[in-house]
Parts: C-alpha cells; structure tokens; sequence
C-alpha cells in the first residue's frame, strides 16, 4: 500500500483528536460564533441540544458552535467494531442566517484543521435530512472527502414542526472519522487524542473512550431494565405533557402578564423531552420496540418537541 | 448581431437534477427570444452546465426588436374634418393612435373614406427586455426539491444562486436574479483556481474563460474526458477493463468541474464476498467504477479484479494522487470489511430459521407482517402451480414453495439492512451458500425482477411464479384497503408491479391468463372487477408504450379481450401489419358504420330481425352468404391463432359489404326488410370481431 511513504514525507505530524477540536473551535470563534460547551443531557445528535432545536426558531441572528457528544445506544458495538461507536462526537455549528460565503468558510474551516485541499478530492453530494422526531427537516450536502464522508451541511427549512425564517446553515462534522482520516488509522480507537509534550507519550482514544463503548454497549443491551425504562419515559413524558399544558393555558391568557411568560420554564420543559428521546433508543436498542409501536412512540416524542417550539416562539415575542 | 450569455451561479446542484435543468433553460431563453423577436435566422443556441453553474450561450441575437407600423382607422373622414377643419373626434383619434392631428391620412375604403393613422412603434432593446423577462424564465425553473435561503424567504430554488453572468457580448445586462445582480464575473474550481473572479470578457469567450479557471462547462467534454480517463487508468492494470455503467458516468459527469480518475486497489480477500455486494458497495455507495478481466481470458473473463476507479474532481501532482487513492482505498476498505462482518454474522441464523422473526417486520400496517405476506403469497402460489401443472408445465413444486416461503426471510439480515436495494438478491445467496440448492436460490435471487420495463424476468419457472404470485397478492391486498393508485400518487408501486405481472405473462409463456391470476387472490367481487380493470389499463399501457403499437390497434384489440397477453399480442402484431392493405382500411370503415346504425336503431327502438321470411336485394344476399360462407373459416383460424390469415380472409368482405352500402337502404321503411337488415350487419359484426373491434381502428 502507498500509505507509508505518503505520510512519512507530511512536513508535520497530523494533528490530534483535541487539537482538531480546538482548530475548529478557534475558526469559528474568530468568525464570530459563540463557542459552547456540550449540552449536557443525552442527546442522539448535536441538532438536538436547545443551541440548535431552538436557537433555530423565530427572527434572531445566532451563530454557535459546539461539540457534543452523541448517544445512539444501537449503534454500539461493545468497542469491538474499528468503526462504530455508540457515543461518537459531533462538532455541530449554526449559522443563522447564513452568510453568503458560507461554503468557502466551510473549506477554510477545513484548512484550519490542516487538510491541504490541494492534495485532497472534494465533492458536495445531495443529501437531504430529515428528523420526524423533531418535525425537522432540510436540504443540502454531505461533504465528501477523498470518499469519506466528513460533514453534514444543511440548510435547515423547518424545526419543530415550523417553518423557519431565517433559514440556517447547520454543519455537523464527525470528528472521529475527520481524525482517523487525518492520522490513517483504521480503527477509531487507534486515533491520538493527545501527547504529552514533554515526554512525546500518545494517548489514544481507546485509552480514553473505550472502557465507556464497552460498558455502556453491555448496559444498553443487556442489562438495561426494559420495564423502568418505560417507566422512565412514562413519567417524563407524563411531566413534559403537564407543562406543555400549563403553557398552553399561561399564553392563551390574556391577562397573564409578560414577566409571568418570560419566566415559564420552557427550557426544563424541553429537557424532559430530551429525556424522553434518549430513554426510545434506550428501547430501541434493547429490542423492546415492534416496529407498530416504533411509529407511535416517535409520534409521541415528536408531539412535545413540537410543542416546546410552538410556545419557544411564543415566548420570544414576549 | 450578437452574442447572450446567461450564466446561473449556485452552490452545488444535485447531479440528478442538472441535465434537466440545463435543457429547460436553455429552451426557456430561445423561447423567450424567440417570442420577443430577437433571434436572427441562423442563432445558435449552445447550453452547459456543471455543479455549480447553469449557463446558456445564444449567437445570432438582435440589439433590438424591429420598428413596427400599425395602420389605424379611426372615424370617417366627414365626422372627422368639417370645412377642412379638424373635429373634437378627430383630435379624440389622433390622441389615442399618439400622432399630431396633422399626421392624419385620408383612407379610401369600399363604405367611404375614412381617417386613418400610421403608428410606429420602436422595438424595445434587447438588453432591457431580458432585464425584465429573463429572470422569471430563471425562477420558473423546475426542480424535484425546492429551498428557501434568504431572510424574509423571497423566492425558493434548488440552492441558493450566488452569482449571475449576464453579456450582449461584452456588455452587463443589468438583471437581478433572486436578489443577485448580473456582472461580468464568474468563478472557477473551488480549489484549483480558487476565489479569484474569472472574468468573461465577452460572451463567446465564455467556455475558454472558464477552462483557463479550470471548469469544463461543456457536459459532452467532459464525459468523454472522464471516459477516456478510465480508460487510461485501467489500462495501468495489464488485461483489465473497467465495466461499463451509464447512469454512474451521467452521475460523476455532473459531480465534477474538473475531472480526473485514479485507479486503486482494495485486498484480493475481499473478492470472495459476492460482486453483487462489491458492486453496490463501489458503484451506489461509493461512485466507483469496479474492474474486470477482459473478454477471451477464461478465468477472469467479466470477472472482478481487486481495484476501483474514482473519478475526482480535481487535478492532483503524484503526491496528492497517492493521498486520495490511499483515502479512497481506506474508505472502501472499511465497507467491505462491514459487508464481510455482516455477511459472516448472518450465516449464524439460517433463513429457515427466520421465517418467524419475519412477523416482526411489518409488510403493512393495515394488512400485517412480511410473516402475514408470506402466508398470502404461499396460498396465492399453491393454486398458481396447480393451474401450470394442470397445463403440463414442468417445474420443481416443492422447490417453489420453500422459495416463497423464504423470499422475504432476508429482509432480516444485517447485510440487507446495510444494503437494502440487494434485497432479494442476498437471500438468493445466502439459500445458495445454505444448500437450499440452486431453483430455491434462483427463484428467490429473482423475485423482485423486472425491476422496469427494461428489465429481463426471471429465467426459471419457479422465480416466475413467485414473481407473479407475491406482486398480484399485494395488488389485490392493497385495493381491498383503499390503497389503489391514483393520478399521479402510487406510494406502493402497484404500476410498476402490474407491469411485472404483464411482462412476465408476455415472455414467459407460462399458460395463464390475467383473470386466472387474479383469481388466485383472495379478494370480494368489486375489488376484483377494479383490479381487473387496472390490470387491462396496464396491458394497455406495455401494448403502446413498451411494445409500441399504435393507439387504435390497441383499442382495437383489447375490446376484443385482454385476458391472454400473449394472445392479445399476436391479435396486435397481426391487426398492425393487415390494416396496411386498402381493402382492411375500408371493412374498419364499414364495420363502424355498422356499429353507428345499430346503435341509431337501438336509440329508434328498431329490433333486429330475420331474413328467413324477407325477400332481400340481392346486394344484401350476397352479403349474407358470404358472410355465412367466411365465418366458420374465420373461426377455424381464430382457433389455431392464425390471426394474420384470419384477417386476410375477412378483408375480402370488402366488395360484397361495399357493394350492399352502395345500393341497399339498411333502415328500410318496411319493418320486416329493416329487420332483416339489421340482423345481417349485425351477425356480420359480431361474427368476425373475434380477433379485434375493428371499429376503432382510426382510417384515413
């Protein structure tokens, strides 16, 4: 194979999983964006922490960046497959609206984390998203590198179940698969994370992530109580609902008074949704849910997210 | 005389969409151009296009519509001017024609004379006309899939414009497409040229422009590039070729500006995976063309070789080439050791031993599983094999029932939920490397086929049958719930399943007819006479626009019966080529004539009648005895499906049926003779429209 010679004549060593991070979060910083922490209740992807299912709702310019770890409880692979992982990192950025240039910033944002694009093949291929489980939908890209798909870039139509307006640009890159890319390896666990700069030692990402992949695929699949997970999405779920309907009743009254609205925790609300989302997949991976119910289930959760933007965007006209 | 240039900048269009959307612009501008009067005689209309631009380049265009005179008449001359002074309806005239009172003409016309003015109107400017008229043209564009970008979302597209080239030649016409003002500037390949602005300096530059910017605007160019280019990179490897696929070239023509290939190599261990799953694996999930021996080399003839061409899009040194083949190979890699994971993890659980898990796969929520479904095809199948074999078909029963009642076991398996367009053909594979044994495998490998029209059916008896049985099961199960296709909405895709059961009825020559199908579906009545219904509409359909028959022959035919395909056919083949002849032209001519006086004396309350105790003339005698005389022969042929000489046979009617319209009152005031007569035409009709209703073929 022709990999060896090729990265023995790189000038520099590639750069490591944190530093990919920081790259990228020092790019967008100086463009501007606010840099965020990871949000930090379990979410299936970076669109659905309220920097984005939100921020995107009603007239107000925002720019954020984060990078959030995302749970997809069925796709682990007990750290055993070199390229599946059941908590893999997105690093999620929005762009509302978006600026003209918004591509070529892309690119550059890519350069940042030192993929030389002269050397490399780039291509935008369709690809459209959607999410029923947040009534979300978009069009766009993914962003082909060298046959690797290496972001998702979307320009968001409707979250929540509403139409936008600004329309957003959402860009969500996999960091793991940009850094085994960068560094060639073939398994996401062989990735550097960092090294010390002083005695040169390399910490992998199997030494950081691979005991969680492990034990939270034997949780997720194995030990997992189906009955108090239901229980669990039963209860959230029982909650989400109780507040969406004291909402619904605060912003129908005429009298209720805009300090009474402003303070309605919608953000709580939205968080009890969140819950209820991961607890599906929890389901989900267990093999607890027939496909009849599947679609009623997300039915459900989709019913509350839609209803958090619908009073979201009531509440900021207040 | 000069040169348009419209250049549309986007953010890069999906490849699927380009082709279309370059024609239809540039039939958009040559209309619009056309309509407006701009064109020269000889102009020459030439599109491109590439992901990130649209573009239309028009030579022989006018700088302005021509002047036009318009001769107006306005009141008459006397009304107009009194004692050689003009009236309040002559300055009334001479302000709405917009000329001075003085410029008025006297016209001499056959009632009197009159006042007449000569208007001129000057022809607008060109570079105003397509200012106002053109970026309409560009938003009226269609596209599958539609996007707002801009804040206040003023207009939807297919991704957002960003920039828009608009010359008389080198002049900017000064249009606005969605809130984008037309310049002289384009730009080139994202990273080989990079941001800088291509400038066009005029309009005929506009190809070399951008090839100097490296963009090849033209699609033709580059898809032989890219042709070429496989073909010099295959041949690195010695004997190999590259397999030809169309649909992935138009796919890579329209993902490139610049196009390069490079040729990589994945292990050889991987060849022992199926090429189905290399196949898909390179060309649907990755746009790579695989690699095979070429003909004349016996062992590797049509077979893999372990490599990949990707076509890139960009131009790299041998060190940026290294970096991509390297990544592609690493991509590539990771997929097939996937498809080996799942295809080794698969085996664990046999497919016999899937067939309950298939009740958790939902076929369809109203009716129920693919457990459900594959009941209904197994009973569905029994009484179809019943009928064949009663018919003296040949095949392997058992084999059969085992195949349906698997069929759908591999929508199961991990490798067709990675790759889900291989159904079928993964449970084929795996029944094969499970010792099912090979009518099993090929039955199930074949069930989905023909995919089109195009598409061939499965070669075995048994895949056929199976074929039938599970389409016409879901056909009649998905009307009994309501879920018939209508207008353009068909979310199961019961047309493209009808048209199956057609062409399989058509190239099998398996001995059944469309109704003995049908009956083989548990269904009511009504749902069965509305299925029949759109399976005749689907005949219909493969008759005119797969088998190309003309519209009347098809009519024709298929009001004759279109139970049997394959015999409504041969009536269709053998009706096309008779109704050349004269004498054919003109029986269809009198058969329709017939049908109309039938149905004005049904409307008359007439009733047929018998000649037995009518003296006839003797035009109408000669008809009844050669009609009496012809008719058991034409049976005769009938039977033995000698259409073609049946035909012939009732095309000598001609003189005797001329000779009877000629002379003979059909509606005779005298009741019996009328009777007689409408008895004869009668039998005559329906005597000898067996083979087709000859009445609705379309004659001169």
């Amino acid at each position: 194979m022709h990999s060896s010679q090729v990265l023995s004549k790189s000038k520099t060593a590639p750069l490591t999983f944190q530093e990919l991070l920081f790259r990228l979060q020092s790019f967008w910083a100086e463009r501007g964006c606010v840099l965020q922490q990871p949000y930090d209740v379990e979410v299936g992807a970076g669109t659905m922490a309220p920097e984005t299912f939100l921020r995107v709702l009603g007239p107000k310019p925002y720019k954020v960046g984060y990078a959030q770890p995302s749970r997809r409880p069925a796709d682990g692979r007990y750290g055993e497959n070199p390229n599946r992982l059941f908590k893999h990192t997105q690093f999620q950025l929005i762009l509302k609206p978006p600026p003209v240039n918004v591509q070529e910033l892309y690119l550059e944002s890519l350069e940042a984390m030192g993929i030389d694009l002269s050397q490399h093949d780039l291509k935008f291929e369709e690809d459209n998203w959607e999410s029923p489980a947040i009534g979300a939908w978009g069009v766009g890209w993914q962003v082909m590198l060298d046959g690797l798909e290496i972001t998702q870039f979307t320009y968001f139509q409707q979250c929540g179940g509403l139409e936008l307006d600004p329309i957003c640009a959402e860009l969500t890159y996999g960091m793991e698969r940009i850094a085994a890319f960068l560094q060639d390896k073939d398994s996401i666990y062989e990735i550097v994370w960092a090294v010390d700069p002083e005695t040169g030692e390399a910490i992998t990402y199997g030494d950081v992530r691979l005991p969680e992949e492990l034990q939270f695929s034997v949780y997720n699949f194995e030990f997992a109580d189906v009955d108090k997970l239901w229980e669990h999405f039963r209860l959230y779920e029982a909650e989400a609902q109780a507040m969406l309907t004291r909402a619904s009743e605060l912003f129908a009254n005429e009298n209720a008074s805009a300090v009474e609205k402003r303070r309605f925790p919608l953000l709580a609300t939205y968080e009890l949704a969140l819950k209820c989302s991961h607890l599906f997949n929890l389901l989900d991976a267990r093999g607890a849910i027939s496909v009849t119910e599947r679609v009623g289930v997300i039915a459900r959760i989709r019913n509350l997210a839609v209803g958090v933007a619908k009073v979201y965007a009531l509440q900021q006209v207040t | 005389m000069a040169d348009f240039l419209l250049e549309i900048g986007l953010e890069e269009v999906p490849a699927r969409m380009i082709a279309g959307a370059e024609a239809e612009l540039g039939r958009r501008v040559n209309d619009l151009l056309t309509r407006e009067r701009l064109l020269t005689s000889g102009a020459k209309l030439t599109t491109y296009s590439t992901p990130r631009r649209l573009a239309v380049l028009i030579e022989g265009v006018l700088a302005s519509q021509a002047d036009t005179k318009e001769q107006l008449t306005g009141p008459s001359w006397k009304v107009a001017f009194k004692d050689g002074k003009p009236t309040p309806a002559a300055e009334a005239f001479a302000k709405k024609a917009g000329v001075a009172v003085a410029a008025l003409e006297k016209v001499s016309q056959a009632k009197g004379e009159y006042v007449g003015a000569t208007v001129k109107r000057q022809g607008r400017k060109t570079v105003e006309l397509l200012a106002t008229e053109l970026p309409k043209e560009v938003l009226g564009l269609y596209w599958a899939k539609n996007m707002y970008w801009r804040t206040g979302k003023p207009e939807r597209f297919v991704r957002p414009v960003r920039w828009v080239v608009a010359l008389l030649d080198s002049s900017i016409v000064l249009l606005e497409i969605a809130g984008i003002k037309a310049g002289n500037t384009s730009r080139g390949h994202r990273v080989l040229h990079g941001e800088k602005p291509v400038v066009i300096a005029k309009a005929a530059n506009y190809a070399e422009s951008l090839r100097a910017a490296k963009v090849v605007v033209d699609v033709a160019e580059r898809r032989l590039a890219i042709r070429n280019a496989l073909d010099a990179a295959t041949r690195t490897v010695v004997g190999a070729r590259w397999r030809e696929d169309g649909p992935l070239i138009e796919t890579v023509v329209h993902l490139t500006e610049w196009p390069t290939v490079v040729l990589g190599d994945f292990e050889p261990e991987y060849l022992a995976l199926p090429e189905e799953v290399l196949v898909t694996v390179m060309r649907d999930h990755q746009k790579y063309f695989a690699v095979e021996g070429p003909e004349g080399r016996p062992n590797i003839a049509g077979k893999l070789l372990p490599h990949f061409l990707a076509v890139l899009n960009t131009q790299v040194d041998a060190e940026g080439e290294a970096i991509i083949r390297h990544g592609n190979a690493r991509v590539l890699r990771a997929r097939f050791k996937d498809a080996r994971f799942f295809w080794d993890f698969d085996q664990k659980t046999l497919l016999t031993a899937r067939v309950e898990s298939l009740k958790h796969v939902t076929f369809q929520k109203e009716l129920g599983s693919y457990h459900w479904k594959t009941e209904a095809n197994l009973a569905v199948a029994r009484k179809l094999a019943a009928t064949v074999k009663a018919a003296g078909v040949l095949f392997d029963e058992a084999a059969l029932l085992k195949a349906v009642e698997l069929a759908k076991t591999d929508l199961t398996t991990e490798l067709v939920k990675e790759f889900t367009e291989l159904q079928g053909i993964i449970g084929g594979l795996y029944a094969k490397a499970q010792g099912l044994g090979d009518v099993v495998a090929q039955a199930i490998y074949a069930q989905y086929t023909p995919a089109s029209t195009e598409d061939s059916i499965p070669k075995t008896v048994e895949g056929q049958l199976l074929g039938l049985a599970d389409r016409a099961q879901t056909i009649t199960a998905m009307f009994g719930i309501g879920n018939e296709p209508t207008g353009s909405k068909d979310p199961f895709a019961l047309r493209r399943a009808a048209n199956a059961i057609i062409k399989i009825l058509a190239e099998s020559g398996l001995p059944l007819a469309l109704y003995t199908v049908l009956n083989t579906c548990d269904a009511d009545t009504i749902n069965k006479e509305q299925v029949a219904a759109f399976l005749r509409e689907r005949l219909s359909f493969y008759l005119k626009d797969v088998r190309g028959f003309a519209y009347d022959v098809v009519s024709a035919v298929l009001a004759a019966g279109a139970d049997d395909v394959r015999d409504a056919i041969a009536r269709a083949e053998a009706l096309t080529a008779a109704r050349q002849s004269a004498d054919f032209a003109a029986i269809s001519a009198a058969f329709k004539r017939i049908k109309n006086i039938l149905r004005q004396a049904e409307e008359k309350g007439f009733p047929l009648g018998s000649s037995k105790d009518v003296k006839l003339a003797p035009e109408a005698q000669q008809l009844a005895n050669a009609a009496a005389a012809l008719a058991p022969k034409v049976a005769n042929l009938r039977q033995q499906h000698a259409y073609g000489e049946a035909l012939a046979l009732i095309a000598t009617l001609r003189p005797v049926v001329d000779a009877f319209f000629d002379k003979v009152m059909v509606l005779d005031n005298d009741p019996a003779i009328r009777g007689a007569h409408l008895g004869l035409i009668d039998e005559v009709l329906r005597g000898f429209s067996g083979i087709a209703d000859f009445s609705e073929i379309v004659t001169a």
